[in-house]
């Protein structure tokens, strides 16, 4: 089913607030157990945040492949041209970074000597060889994207917010999943 | 007294090993021994720096092969702080038990390039009996020995303590090796 004029698909709602979800998880995790001691619980969480990490960026592939294919509901009537501008260059980011900041994530693995086991189950390739150098820049760069997308998170949540609260408008309605604006 | 003898122990292996790798010219640039450890949801793998071979083979009469490979457990090299974890108490103890050695009892031929030297691995002071099967590839730059085995790292008491948990980091350790030697076969007849 094509996104209405209105309104977003059940498929696209429920990819953004899944990743959404995942991404808050792995965020908190990857905030907490970077600066931890070694340990078996350390090692542990390493595991479950690169787990995360592979799980957001497949879904965030499948949500942009969804969006090529699925235009997003049309600009609501009367609103700036410069504010749509706007939204679409913040959203274009956060699908970037959605995408990349796993992906930095992979490559700071991979350069560490790490191969990831995708659930214990899977062995993903290593992308690069083991290079320290390299592994501490993409450490870094993993680190800078993630500050980029949680300040690019709060501006996303007050426009939503202003737009429910004070404009009053459907735009925040309509990426909710149990209510269908009309 | 045990903490002294162990390493005089281990110094009387390394002399007459350091004398003999200088005669086969054991190319250490292009050799190495890595260990590659499964931990919960990863493949990891490191290496150790610092090792001596001392390798007495010759094609022709493989069953008088001689192997022996010491092992320095401090140049066990990952990441810093994993070193220092893997070099403590709970895994190689390297203060010690600064060296494990692997001495071949013989060595069989299997066939094509392919042999096995039964042997005896001592890894913090405990030795198991083991297979090591290897390939022979000799050609212009050298010979190339090459092979692995898997070991059971709670077998040597290797990750005790909180490390001890299997699910975490797997029992199986596989140990892998390529050592190069020049002239080793131009030194026989």
């Amino acid at each position: 089913m094509a996104n209405s004029q209105t309104a977003y698909t059940k498929t696209a709602i429920t990819l953004h607030w899944l990743i959404f979800a995942l991404i808050a998880c792995g965020y908190t995790l990857g905030q907490y157990m970077a600066d931890l001691p070694l340990s078996p619980m350390k090692l542990k969480y390493f595991s479950w945040h690169r787990w995360l990490g592979v799980t957001v960026f497949i879904l965030a592939l499948a949500r942009v492949a969804w969006r090529a294919t699925h235009p997003a509901p049309l600009p609501l009537p009367g609103e700036p041209k410069w504010q749509r501008t706007l939204a679409n260059a913040g959203h274009t980011m956060l699908y970037i970074l959605i995408i990349t900041i796993p992906l930095s994530g992979w490559l700071h693995s991979s350069a560490a000597g790490v191969q990831t086991i995708y659930l214990d189950l899977i062995p993903l390739p290593n992308l690069l060889g083991k290079d320290k150098p390299l592994a501490k820049f993409f450490e870094e760069i993993h680190s800078i994207l993630n500050d980029g997308l949680a300040v690019l998170v709060v501006i996303h949540t007050a426009a939503a917010l202003k737009h429910h609260f004070v404009d009053r408008d459907v735009i925040l309605k309509r990426m909710l999943p149990f209510l269908k604006p009309r | 007294m045990v903490r002294w003898f162990i390493p005089v122990m281990a110094a009387s292996l390394l002399l007459p090993a350091a004398a003999i790798a200088t005669e086969q010219n054991i190319v250490y640039d292009k050799s190495w021994i890595t260990c590659a450890s499964r931990q919960m949801g990863t493949l990891v793998e490191a290496d150790f720096k610092q090792f001596i071979a001392q390798i007495d083979f010759n094609p022709s009469h493989p069953e008088a092969g001689k192997i022996q490979l010491l092992i320095n457990t401090s140049s066990f090299e990952f990441d810093p702080e994993v070193d220092d974890e893997v070099r403590g108490p709970s895994w190689l103890d390297s203060p010690d038990f600064p060296q494990a050695h692997f001495v071949s009892s013989g060595v069989r031929a299997l066939g094509k390039n392919r042999y096995e030297a039964p042997g005896t691995l001592t890894i913090r002071g405990t030795s198991t009996a083991v297979v090591v099967p290897f390939t022979y590839q000799p050609d212009a730059s050298g010979n190339t020995f090459e092979g692995s085995f898997t070991i059971s790292r709670l077998n040597y008491n290797i990750g005790v303590g909180k490390w001890r948990d299997t699910d975490i980091v797997a029992d199986n350790v596989q140990i892998k090796f390529r050592i190069v030697a020049s002239g080793l076969a131009a030194a026989r007849k």
